[in-house]
């Protein structure tokens, strides 16, 4: 079981995270934690013309969630916000390739697509709070 | 005092839960290794809680039938054991709580507020739990009182030092501390700690969590001012906390939980408090927990705790050796065993304590990961989190060794 989790890909992107850092001017950060474990992400974003122009992230926690946070920005890079809204858990546990993790391991697994929803609200927050609301996912909340 | 070593393979059987298969398909026998957290319990003490409930279940204290007699006659026996297991004066010196972190609380609420001033120090150390720190934080915000932190070295030992001169310069009021770090194992010179407060006309609270289960405690010997701890972690049952406080002290406390139990008369403006100790435990208190618990401690008393730390002592010294052995694995805290508790915090690699954990549960194997409620001696290790295996008397050098080399399999899988 370890070995289906530990794979190489999720050990690549723990050693080497993609995207990680910050950006010199973006237009939404947020940072949130996961009280059981600690795990923290910091999400930094660019948006252009309704998309996400550029992404980047800054954390420390387990392996789980690291590489996830570093999958998660290769997959929304240059996406539309339309796509980061219809994003859901069972989109990222695939994309990660870990849907058996255990209710205590799925939460380090979601934080980074909990810290980019509400990074979305925080953008739309000023501009357009009904599609703020959009972005709202309950799903992700634990 | 016993000088044989205690018969682990007799212990095992009396605790269920070590039959305990876990893991994929019920593949592998329980190996706990998480017992600062919470031990488990003999049949002895689940036996007296079941027996309990189901031949004299009655409140205690007001009830002139036959149950209600029995139970208290239970209740209160166990608060005779409890002070001379720690060798009090007398069992009126002994509280109920629902855990040592209640037992804080309630000292911080009652003499606290009554004592601290505004300005006055309160000396803590970096490593104690949070229980030992939100109290005193939330005393002092309200009292605008100081909270000062004893430094830890990097051998894990507090710096005594820094001790001699916070109680030089500043106003200390009280200090308290944990006789035995849940995340280092580190002992405290305890008995020097509280000559030099009292010295200073300081009293001292003993957060004794760790070190009443795997030590000798002596209040009379260290002669601390408060002692607390709880008995689910010396295979008692979870609900129940212990707080010593000396009597001349909790003479002039004021009551911390106001209703029925801890009053004497209720009149319509005023209320008459009852006696010690009944004036501190307001409402129906955990009576099988406690009736558990005296189970409990007759269990380790037929023991007999210079055992239990010997115990711990070998299967330590057996286990910092086997981890030392592998590579880039670090060991937090006193390399000196007679200055160590039966704790093993460590880091190995990259290797993330979560993922540790994750993989050696696939092990049978349970240990802890996180930051152990300990935040600000993590701040000063400079670390986000460990791992850690804690012992008690039921863990066998075999469970050490397939612990070892389950940590072995996590270096394979991380591919380290
Ligand atoms: C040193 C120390 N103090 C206090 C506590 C709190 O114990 P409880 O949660 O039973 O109140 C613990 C337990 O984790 C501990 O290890």
């Amino acid at each position: 079981m370890s070995d289906d989790i530990y794979r190489e890909i999720i050990l690549d992107h723990y050693r080497n995270p993609r995207n990680k850092g910050r950006l010199t001017d973006p237009d939404v950060t947020i940072h949130d934690s996961n009280p059981l474990c600690g795990d923290e992400i910091d999400m930094h974003l660019k948006v252009e013309e309704d998309r996400i122009k550029d992404i980047k992230f800054e954390g420390r926690g387990c392996a789980i969630s690291q590489a996830s946070a570093s999958m998660l920005t290769e997959m929304v890079s240059n996406k539309p916000l339309s796509m980061v809204k219809n994003l859901s858990k069972e989109d990222i546990l695939e994309n990660i390739g870990l849907t058996n993790l255990g209710p205590a391991r799925i939460k380090c697994a979601l934080l980074s697509l909990k810290v980019l929803k509400m990074s979305m609200v925080k953008y739309y927050a000023d501009k357009d709070p009904k599609s703020a609301g959009d972005f709202h996912d309950e799903s992700v909340k634990y | 005092m016993q000088k044989t070593a205690l018969s682990v393979d007799e212990i095992r059987q009396d605790f269920p839960i070590l039959k305990r298969k876990v893991g994929v398909g019920g593949s592998k026998t329980l190996v706990y290794l998480d017992n600062a957290a919470t031990t488990q319990k003999p049949y002895v003490v689940i036996n007296a809680m079941n027996e309990y409930y189901s031949s004299y279940n009655a409140n205690i204290h007001r009830a002139v039938h036959q149950l209600g007699e029995e139970a208290t006659a239970a209740y209160e026996q166990t608060r005779e054991k409890v002070a001379k297991f720690i060798n009090a004066r007398s069992a009126d010196e002994i509280i109920f709580t629902r855990n040592a972190t209640e037992a804080i609380n309630l000292v911080a609420y009652s003499w606290g507020r009554k004592n601290i001033k505004r300005a006055d120090t309160i000396v803590l150390t970096e490593m104690e739990h949070h229980s030992n720190i939100v109290p005193w934080q939330i005393l002092s915000q309200e009292k605008k009182s100081r909270i000062c932190y004893l430094g830890v070295d990097d051998q894990g030992y507090l710096k005594m030092t820094d001790y001699e001169r916070v109680l030089k310069k500043e106003p200390v009021r009280l200090v308290s501390v944990s006789e035995m770090s849940n995340v280092l194992g580190t002992i405290l010179p305890l008995k020097e700690i509280i000559t030099r407060a009292h010295e200073n006309n300081v009293p001292v609270f003993v957060d004794a969590a760790q070190s009443v289960p795997h030590l000798q405690v002596d209040v009379q010997k260290t002669d601390c001012d408060f002692l607390a701890f709880s008995a689910h972690k010396m295979l008692g049952p979870t609900g129940v906390g212990i707080l010593y406080v000396k009597k001349e002290i909790l003479k002039e406390m004021p009551p911390f939980i106001g209703g029925g139990d801890m009053i004497k008369e209720v009149h319509q403006q005023n209320t008459i408090y009852n006696d010690l100790p009944y004036r501190f435990e307001g409402g129906t208190q955990n009576i099988a927990g406690v009736i558990g618990f005296s189970a409990a401690l007759d269990y380790l008393a037929a023991i007999g705790m210079d055992r239990v730390r010997n115990h711990e002592l070998e299967i330590t010294r057996y286990a910092l050796s086997a981890l030392s052995d592998i590579k880039d694995i670090t060991i937090y805290g006193p390399k000196n065993l007679r200055d160590r508790g039966g704790v093993i915090s460590f880091n190995i690699a990259d290797i993330h304590p979560h993922d540790l954990a994750t993989i050696m549960n696939e092990h049978g194997i349970a240990i802890r990961s996180g930051h152990h409620c300990a935040q600000v001696l993590m701040e000063r290790l400079d670390v986000a989190a460990t791992s850690r295996a804690s012992f008690y008397i039921y863990n066998t050098r075999e469970e050490v060794d397939l612990f070892a080399n389950a940590l072995l399999d996590a270096r394979r899988i991380f591919r380290i």
